[in-house]
């Protein structure tokens, strides 16, 4: 089993045409058993093809020529027109929108997600590389290429979520090689304002038979960890959390920005200092190095199976 | 003068056919082919080192007239 | 994008909220015109993009148009925090009955923005979060759907405000609400927001941040204001070496090469992508490393501009050697990188394998990456040597160079 996307789930590519865009389909189609991508959207391109894959001015004409409701959609929109790409997926039916764009302003942000919200669709990112499913399908950029994705990643029971495209893959990487693989590794995206942050993946997670554990990383800005902690302590997850925060530095360099948008250093409760000790007020073990996690997460597995034995006998 | 990692050798009956000069001028993604004032092939000797060994420019033409070498693996071909 | 207050006041105006009468001035000449101009006493105010303005002696008020002239030349003289003034804001001094906070700001967690507002004004929001929690009304309101005046007035309401007092700050704060969605703003905060005497409500100070993804649409906004293109306003100047930085970055348009700051150690850095960058930077300091820099690489940059990159960093005043380290790619190439480097090297008369302390890319093209890196002598790591390690190798090398 996975979150959000399985081998099934069909999807668009909006802004296809672009250069990054041809690419990341290429990869989706190649990967594990082959996304499922039953259009691309560029305004005036309509009758192309990408890889295949037909191209059509608007997400109406995509869904209607499926025949059917399609479920999700990555968006590559240049800035300025992600908004309008957004917003034309969800209402057109859409539930699953994965934003690739960088530097998209807040404002846009906060409107594309309310709207989501109201009809009940889901963003991930922006800024963002996707979701992946070891070995089954892919939906965006994540883990590059087919050939190279399957050197890094691999189906098993830890479910990863982090806010830097390229270290979802690094970390995922890192657990493959100590014989732990994952469920699902989703890329939540840098910004201030995400569509889904970790403690709004948690539940999905939770509900997953097949995930065992949680890695995450982290950096400064936001509250989003401390929003973690608090879901982890109120709903007594069953998923042990393990953690990695970069960006330590940064405690001692306030009003500098670093990373993206928004790894802003103000005030005290975004801080890594603080960050680290709200997580582990919930149990939440911060590792010092990547290397570390996969060792932690096996003992807590292991605890966890323990405990768990203890009570049925 | 070759780049540190990269040269190329097209042959003379590909260098000078204008045809062949546009279109490897067209297909090469970082600019290594001109059109030069001949209308023949110009290798552009500072874009060399960022070929990304996609190997378009061979496609384009008849195989063996065009050699993209790595120096850094002793003048191995593409 | 930090405004200066003197700009801040001009976009509170435009969103129609009363100011104190005030003027800019950037002589002291000026300032004496603009104090004759309000006449009766004024405050004369630094203009600098920092904090504790009032406590660095950069607030000083005027009995007469003589004095202000007098102060504006010591303010306009007087360093802040680092920072030489703009200019000076020559203010009314205002008959003040009360004083209000009235701001907004965007809440990550809820995703949309929230109204906050106090009667507790002209001291800093946090502190009376803080101590007088009752004190200080929220409301987020949707950017989806129209704004409202009642959103307003329900925070404004909560906190007490009552009679002609909620009446009047209500429309203020719900212009607040739509300039700070309109003008793409981060921040919009005015404080105090005076009840004068007479009771009316002005804008004594305001102080507004605009969001830098934002500024190519907000073009307009920024050219009434006279706000240059290459403005950064950054909490910090850039250094010399920080814009050659962003002069590599601008080379051509592929790929990054950029936010490089400066730091004034021996190890030099050329580190990717974003969270690559901060874990390593995390982890040279871990092993007792110096850096000399820190800076992000990514999406695929041309040989040149990586070459530029590595360049900048090798002929930076007291680094010994660089690090070239990132997490695993998938979209940038290791062979592109590797000839980067390595050219960077050689062009400057180095020999790479000396220079280059190590050389840890995983992930695309690596094959061809390890094979220039092994030619030229570079010790490199792949996917089985973690980041942290390959940190400790180079700031194991530095040590034995010094
Ligand atoms: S292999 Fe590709 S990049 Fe290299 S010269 Fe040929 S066309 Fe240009």
């Amino acid at each position: 089993m996975s979150i959000l996307i399985d081998a099934d789930t069909t999807f668009i590519v909006q802004g296809i045409t672009g250069r990054e865009a041809v690419n990341l389909t290429r990869e989706c189609l190649d990967y594990g058993a082959g996304a499922k991508v039953v259009g691309g959207v560029t305004p005036g391109r309509r009758g192309r093809e990408v890889h295949g894959v037909p191209v059509f001015d608007s997400v109406a004409q995509a869904v209607e020529h499926h025949g059917a409701p399609i479920q999700g959609s990555v968006v590559t929109a240049p800035p300025a027109f992600t908004k309008d790409a957004v917003l034309e997926a969800i209402e057109n039916g859409i539930e699953l929108v994965v934003i690739v764009t960088e530097r998209i302003p807040r404002g846009d942000v906060a409107q594309m997600v309310e709207l989501a919200g109201e009809r009940g669709a889901r963003i991930i990112g922006p800024n963002c590389l996707g979701i992946i499913v070891p070995d089954v399908v892919k939906m965006g950029g994540i883990g590059g290429p087919a050939r190279d994705a399957a050197k890094a990643y691999s189906p098993g029971s830890v479910g990863v979520i982090s806010r830097s495209g390229g270290m979802t893959t690094e970390m995922s990487s890192t657990l493959t090689a100590a014989g732990l693989g994952q469920s699902t590794a989703v890329s939540i995206g840098g910004d201030a304002i995400i569509g889904q942050a970790y403690a709004e993946l948690m539940p999905l997670f939770e509900a997953d038979p097949e995930t065992e554990a949680i890695v995450i990383y982290t950096e400064p800005g936001g509250r989003m960890e401390a929003q973690l902690a608090e879901w982890v302590t109120a709903n007594d997850s069953r998923l042990p959390i393990v953690a990695f925060m970069a960006g330590r530095f940064m405690d001692e360099m306030p009003g500098m920005s670093f990373g993206h948008a928004g790894t802003i250093v103000e005030g005290k409760e975004d801080t890594a200092t603080e960050k680290i000790a709200r997580l582990a007020e919930a149990g939440i073990v911060v590792a010092e190095e990547i290397s570390e996690i996969p060792a932690i997460v096996k003992t807590k597995i292991a605890a966890r199976a323990g405990a768990a034995g203890r009570a049925v006998a | 003068m070759p780049g540190l990692f990269i040269d190329v050798e097209v042959a003379p009956e590909v260098a000078s056919d204008p045809a062949y000069a546009a279109r490897l001028e067209e297909v090469c993604p970082v600019d290594i082919y001109a059109v030069g004032p001949d209308g023949g092939v110009t290798v552009v000797e500072e874009n060399l080192d960022e070929c990304v060994l996609c190997r378009l420019c061979l496609d384009a033409t008849p195989e063996g007239t065009v050699r993209v070498k790595k120096l850094y693996e002793d003048g191995a071909t593409l | 994008m930090r405004f200066f207050e003197y700009e801040s006041r001009q976009i509170v105006a435009k969103a129609g909220i009363p100011t104190s009468p005030h003027g800019f001035a950037t002589t002291a000449e000026e300032a004496r015109r603009i104090a004759t101009e309000i006449g009766g006493p004024t405050v004369i105010k630094s203009q600098v993009l920092t904090g504790g303005r009032m406590k660095a002696g950069g607030v000083k008020f005027a009995d007469t148009p003589d004095e202000a002239e007098a102060h504006a030349r010591d303010i306009l003289a007087l360093e802040i925090g680092g920072h030489m003034p703009r200019g000076v804001l020559v203010d009314s001094k205002v008959d003040v009955k009360q004083e209000y906070y009235a701001g907004v700001v965007w809440d990550g967690m809820r995703k949309q923005p929230v109204i906050l507002f106090s009667d507790m004004g002209g001291i800093d929001i946090e502190e009376v979060a803080e101590s007088h929690p009752d004190h200080v009304g929220r409301g987020h309101f949707s950017t989806i759907h129209p704004f409202s005046d009642f959103q307003a007035k329900q925070v404004i309401a909560a906190t007490g405000v009552t009679g002609k007092a909620l009446q009047r700050a209500t429309p203020i704060l719900a212009r607040l609400a739509k300039l700070f969605v309109e003008r793409d703003m981060t921040l919009a905060e005015i404080n105090p927001l005076a009840e004068l005497a007479d009771g009316s409500f002005v804008a004594v100070d305001a102080h507004m941040d605009m969001e830098n993804e934002a500024r190519p649409r907000q073009k307009a906004l920024l050219a009434e204001l006279g706000v240059g293109e290459e403005e950064t306003r950054q909490a910090r100047e850039a250094t010399p070496f920080e814009i050659a930085g962003e002069a590599v970055d601008a080379m051509d348009h592929r790929g990054v090469a950029g936010n490089v700051t400066e730091f004034d150690g021996n190890l030099g850095l050329v580190i990717g992508a974003g969270g690559g960058s901060l874990t390593l930077f995390d982890a040279v300091r871990a092993h007792g490393g110096d850096p000399a820099n820190y800076c992000e690489i990514g999406g695929n940059p041309s040989v040149k501009k990586a070459a530029g990159l590595a360049k900048l960093v090798l002929q930076k005043p007291g680094v010994d050697k660089i690090a070239v380290m990132m997490s695993i790619v998938s979209n940038t190439r290791v062979d592109i990188v590797a000839r980067g480097v390595i050219k960077a090297c050689i062009e400057l008369g180095y020999d790479p394998a000396e220079k280059i302390a190590i050389f840890r890319i995983p992930g695309a093209w690596e094959e061809e990456g390890f094979k220039i890196l092994e030619r030229y002598g570079v010790e490199y790591a792949d996917r089985s040597v973690s980041m942290h390690e390959a940190a400790r190798r180079a700031v194991e090398k530095i040590g034995a160079a010094a």
